[in-house]
């Protein structure tokens, strides 16, 4: 019975969905469905975003589609914000700029804790002052820049935690990282433990150790004892030599792969919400 | 082999009340009162903005009394009403509670609909200002019922559905009204507030 519920709810969703213009995914800060802005002109705006996040936490997110029928830019905008969650987690200080160009509308949606610096009226000023002038003319890239130029300069009078808090949290939940440390380690406790103990109580206290962690540090007694015996079966019929290879082999891959992924900009939502703060406008 | 078999169908009765529905209720039961609690929230933040609006629109435009004295009177009634967390299990004062939300709506849009033969009212920086306050307050009201739409119906279907309709009846969880489809034309449909020509 309460596997029925999700499958409903799903299929009432993609019956719902299938009528309704698609969110694309969160690829970057920049997304231009319109093909209107050049590859240089998103990589500017898209550098300059990154770099206000950096410095201030605050994540701007510009998406621009052809048309958002038939629902209004407003219902459009509160669920890209509920699929991307821009902003800080508890923080909220994400600002979605939503244009349909063929509608020939945009909207600002403010995210909860950007509400006081950035309220409905302070939005609607941005959009009629900076943005549809430029639209008007033709000048999208013009009205963009302008708008989340208007827009970041607002955000910056507004104290906000600094955006080193969130990077200290996170290194602890990087999983690839995690998973290379937690390699090393076992290739290490298993070396030690089979000289002290021998092959197979070895193998069974490192796999102890290694689900003792996991359990201390997720807190899931199933995921704790999964890895614990996957960590006993590999300590038991992998030579630790070849343990410590692989693990080294897998640090030197996975690391290549971080620095690509941090130079091209993959980029998620912090977790934050809005409930329909912002202005719309039209041109 | 008696006492086996009813310790069998004691153990099989505590492993399957995890299936009964019971924690689900009480979960979307609070979902409901945390999603009721931001309508309410939204609603009043609306009311807050009336007497300013009003008294903006009195300055340019002070012979539209009946329109004006419409919203007032409206958001009198809206704050005639306790609008407190135990509406939710009421469905009539939920439902006067709406329609009074809805009366008001309607009020405010005739408003706005007036304002238009207002030139210098419509440019004057104040109303503009307090009318994308009022703009944003609407959408922000909008997003607000849906959520406690999606919170009811979730709700809603766990007391329904079998077999959680069963512990529901035991412990007197009944179905939470919701905003229905005739008042949602009226209530939903915000104030009509384009100047762009």
């Amino acid at each position: 019975m309460r596997r029925l519920f999700p499958a409903l709810a799903v299929l009432l969703l993609w019956s719902l969905a299938a009528a309704e213009v698609a969110i694309p995914p969160l690829k970057a800060r920049v997304t231009d469905l319109t093909g209107t802005l050049s590859a240089a002109q998103q990589q500017a705006l898209e550098h300059t975003l990154a770099e206000f996040e950096a410095r201030k936490g605050s994540q701007i997110a510009l998406l621009m589609l052809p048309s958002t029928q038939p629902e209004t830019v407003e219902q459009y905008a509160v669920r890209v914000e509920e699929a991307w969650k821009l902003g800080r987690k508890g923080v909220d200080d994400g600002v979605l700029l939503l244009v349909a160009k063929d509608d020939r509308k945009l909207r600002i949606e403010v995210g909860y804790g950007l509400e006081g610096v950035l309220p409905d009226a302070t939005a609607k000023r941005i959009i009629e002052e900076d943005i549809t002038p430029r639209f008007k003319q033709g000048d999208y890239y013009g009205g963009v820049r302008a708008g989340t130029d208007r827009i970041m300069k607002v955000i910056e009078g507004e104290p906000l935690p600094s955006p080193r808090a969130r990077s200290s949290a996170q290194p602890l939940l990087d999983f690839t990282g995690s998973i290379v440390i937690g390699l090393v380690a076992v290739s290490i406790a298993q070396a030690i433990l089979h000289a002290l103990f021998g092959r197979f109580l070895g193998s069974g206290l490192t796999g102890a150790a290694a689900g003792l962690l996991v359990w201390l540090v997720v807190g899931w007694v199933v995921a704790a004892a999964a890895v614990g015996l996957v960590v006993f079966l590999l300590s038991l019929f992998v030579p630790p030599a070849s343990v410590m290879r692989g693990g080294g082999g897998r640090s030197g891959s996975s690391g290549g792969g971080w620095s690509s992924s941090g130079g091209g900009g993959g980029f998620s939502g912090g977790g934050g919400s809005s409930g329909g703060g912002g202005a719309s406008g039209s041109w | 082999m008696k006492r086996f078999l009813a310790s069998t169908l004691v153990l099989a009765a505590i492993l399957t009340l995890g299936g009964c529905g019971y924690n689900t209720l009480q979960q979307t039961d609070e979902s409901i009162k945390a999603s009721w609690a931001e309508v309410v929230n939204q609603y009043q933040r609306r009311a807050d903005l009336i007497p300013n609006l009003v008294a903006t629109v009195k300055g340019f435009a002070a012979q539209e009394q009946a329109v004006l004295l419409g919203v007032t009177n409206a958001r009198a009634k809206v704050g005639s009403i306790q609008a407190t967390p135990e509406l939710v299990n009421d469905p009539q004062a939920f439902q006067r509670f709406a329609a009074a939300q809805g009366e008001l709506t309607s009020a405010l849009s005739r408003l706005m609909v007036v304002v238009e033969r207002y030139p210098d009212l419509k440019s004057d920086a104040n109303f503009r200002d307090l009318q994308a306050q009022l703009e944003g307050t609407e959408n922000r009201i909008a997003v607000a019922r849906k959520r406690y739409i999606g919170a009811v119906q979730e709700y809603n279907v766990t007391v329904r559905s079998f077999p959680s309709n069963l512990t529901a009846m035991l412990f007197g969880f009944s179905q939470k009204p919701q905003f229905t489809v005739e008042n949602e034309k009226e209530i939903a449909r915000p104030p009509k507030v384009d100047f762009g020509k």
